[in-house]
């Protein structure tokens, strides 16, 4: 019982570190209508970033989060201004094409010999761990620090989307671009705005994954962002609390099923809870389905 | 009644000729020795994508259904193909033929058993639900020997006698140009069509909507199975990343870069797309190889910026396929990923 009590939090763990990922993609498909495959490796660079922010740079832990949070966010505005908004008034498929496109852009520059490198690299904690026994179930500071710093991340989001004015402009535009413009909102700000919380969330994911999962690749974004993307769909896409109970949903089925099933199996099991939840729900578990229009 | 639709007998024996004259001038620069061994894998390679990529335009171009798990059933296609040619077959022709068939009928087995359910999702839940199933089915292939021995899982699978030359792959590439062509200019096409135009007038327009959608799905896929079990029998190393969800996007942009709707433009882009990816390869040498995937990124990205509608934007060339539907404006709003977005 006290192993099955110790995966849970390990699936906590891992859960909070989708949902930051999973928050990202939810907020670009809430503003945009937009599958932002270059989410992913956003987090990949936060990751790199953090880890060259305490062993190269000689930072400490929260000014390398907060230096490769600031980075990220510089990166996802320029990703949407240069491969998104020539496209926002295109097919919808055209923008996800040119978003697979920096995905792949990404993935390849950062294998570059002189950029990150195409090796795997092990990254030196930052902190020691220690680890505490409660009630007989051990449980980490790592897992601590993720807990305490993802959920202030919530909170601060929260705030932001809900009580101030560009939380306001955000929740305009997504319900509809013209409408927002014509009530004075200035859409293309608010879209790069956006990106820029959703870049630096995926950031601070990718540093707190390194502190937890401790080896980075520029490949590794993919499989992360592919799970939080479907965790936010699972939640209901565009819906920020469905973001991550969706997120909490896969850190746990994945944990659970690599602990008591099979690890290989535990990316089919995830995906085919997804397709069955779908199939239920077809808009995801918080997700609203309005009547259909003509 | 729109003539336009209907297919004349002339337009059939003009694409016989024109299949006939690429194949002989192919065939004539393979006697000259201007095409080596090398480039001939390519050229096969490329083929097997188009028919592959004809698969998707039918599912995703014609019929608006969003697939982003186009592979899985490419590699269902190569799998079963291949472990019936491999442990029965041992290289003779009637046993080639029935694990072709085989994987064909799989693919559209499987293809309707996924598809009856998940095809009522409508666009990015759709294309959510198709990436799921092709992440499950790659962890299927990776732990395949240990259900059935001579798959390989994930070391991968050797061993299929390779049967299959140019020449086949030429003549099965043109029978698949020929039967998504008649699909698409049939009655079915049309309510495909109609289907990724508007679902629900389509729906009020008496098409049964959930039948027709099924039967593209099933055909794509069946389509794109044949195709899978002809690879097996061309490159013999078969290995479950060749089916992942990057295959499943290469598929993807190949359809959308080509133009969606557009036969025409998915033949093209398929065969410029594998050339082009070899093409690089060769270009770079051996220093600058690295740059490959920025490179080919680049272009993914500025050739979709530039031109968004994709290259042959819903229009065909008419000597190849009679236009479905003639080009217009695309609408503001709509259900589908066909229309624009960014409501």
């Amino acid at each position: 019982m006290e192993n099955f009590f110790e995966q849970v939090l390990n699936g906590l763990q891992l859960g909070f570190v989708y949902a930051l990922i999973a928050l990202g993609y939810t907020m670009v498909y809430g503003i945009i209508k937009l599958i932002n495959f270059a989410h992913g490796d956003v987090f990949m660079v936060g990751a790199f970033l953090g880890f060259f922010g305490f062993t190269n740079w000689g930072l400490t832990i929260i000014p390398a989060a907060l230096l490769a949070m600031v980075i990220c966010a510089m990166l996802g505005v320029t990703i949407e201004r240069i491969a998104y908004r020539p496209l926002r008034y295109a097919p919808r498929i055209a923008a996800l094409i040119s978003a697979l496109g920096v995905s792949l852009f990404l993935e390849y520059f950062s294998s570059l010999k002189f950029v990150f490198g195409p090796n795997y690299r092990v990254v030196q904690a930052p902190i020691r761990e220690v680890s505490w026994e409660i009630l007989g179930i051990s449980m980490t500071n790592v897992q601590v620090v993720i807990m305490v710093v993802v959920i202030s991340l919530l909170i601060a989001l929260q705030y932001l989307v809900y009580r101030t004015k560009i939380g306001m402009a955000m929740r305009t535009v997504s319900f509809d671009h013209d409408a927002a413009r014509l009530m004075g909102v200035n859409v293309d700000t608010t879209i790069s705005i956006t990106f820029a919380i959703g870049s630096a969330l995926a950031a601070a994911g990718g540093v707190l994954f390194t502190l937890a999962y401790p080896q980075i690749f520029p490949f590794m974004g993919i499989m992360p962002g592919l799970k939080a993307f479907t965790a936010a769909v699972l939640g209901g896409i565009g819906i920020m609390p469905g973001a991550v109970l969706g997120a909490m949903i896969m850190g746990q089925v994945e944990i659970l099923t690599a602990a008591f099933l099979s690890s290989q199996l535990k990316d089919a099991i995830a995906f085919a809870i997804l397709i069955l939840v779908l199939l239920v729900r077809p808009t995801g578990i918080l997700g609203k389905t309005g009547p259909e229009k003509v | 009644m729109n003539k336009g639709f209907h297919l004349k007998r002339n337009e059939t024996i003009t694409l016989i000729a024109l299949a006939l004259v690429v194949f002989l001038a192919i065939r004539a620069a393979v006697g000259a020795n201007m095409i080596n061994d090398y480039w001939q894998r390519v050229l096969d390679q490329a083929l097997i994508t188009t028919m592959g990529a004809l698969g998707l335009s039918l599912i995703y171009g014609f019929c608006g259904q969003f697939s982003l798990g186009h592979a899985a059933f490419y590699g269902i296609g190569a799998y079963t193909a291949a472990y019936i040619s491999k442990v029965y077959g041992q290289g003779s022709i009637p046993f080639f033929i029935i694990a072709v068939v085989a994987g064909t009928l799989m693919a559209a087995l499987m293809a309707y058993l996924i598809g009856r359910p998940i095809l009522r999702l409508r666009s990015d839940y759709l294309g959510i639900a198709t990436l799921g199933f092709g992440i499950i089915m790659r962890v299927g292939f990776e732990n395949s020997d240990k259900v059935l021995k001579p798959l390989g899982g994930a070391t991968g699978m050797t061993g299929v006698p390779q049967l299959m030359s140019f020449t086949w792959i030429f003549v099965f590439t043109v029978i698949t140009i020929f039967l998504v062509r008649n699909f698409v200019t049939s009655t079915f096409g049309r309510a495909c069509v109609a289907i990724r135009e508007d679902e629900i007038a389509a729906d009020a327009m008496g098409i049964n909507t959930t039948k027709v959608k099924t039967m593209a799905f099933v055909l794509g896929c069946a389509v794109v199975g044949f195709a899978g079990a002809l690879y097996a029998h061309r490159y013999p190393y078969l290995h479950p990343s060749n089916f992942d969800f990057l295959k499943s996007f290469d598929f993807l942009l190949i359809v959308v870069l080509g133009g969606l709707g557009s036969m025409t433009g998915t033949i093209i882009t398929a065969v410029s797309w594998v050339f082009l990816l070899e093409g690089l390869r060769v270009v770079l040498g051996q220093t600058f190889v690295d740059f490959r995937g920025v490179i080919y990124a680049l272009i993914l990205i500025i050739s979709i910026i530039l031109r968004p509608q994709g290259i042959f934007g819903g229009r065909e060339w008419k000597m190849l396929v009679p236009a479905v539907r003639p080009a217009r404006a695309p609408l503001k709003e709509g259900g589908t990923h066909v229309h624009a977005g960014g409501k």
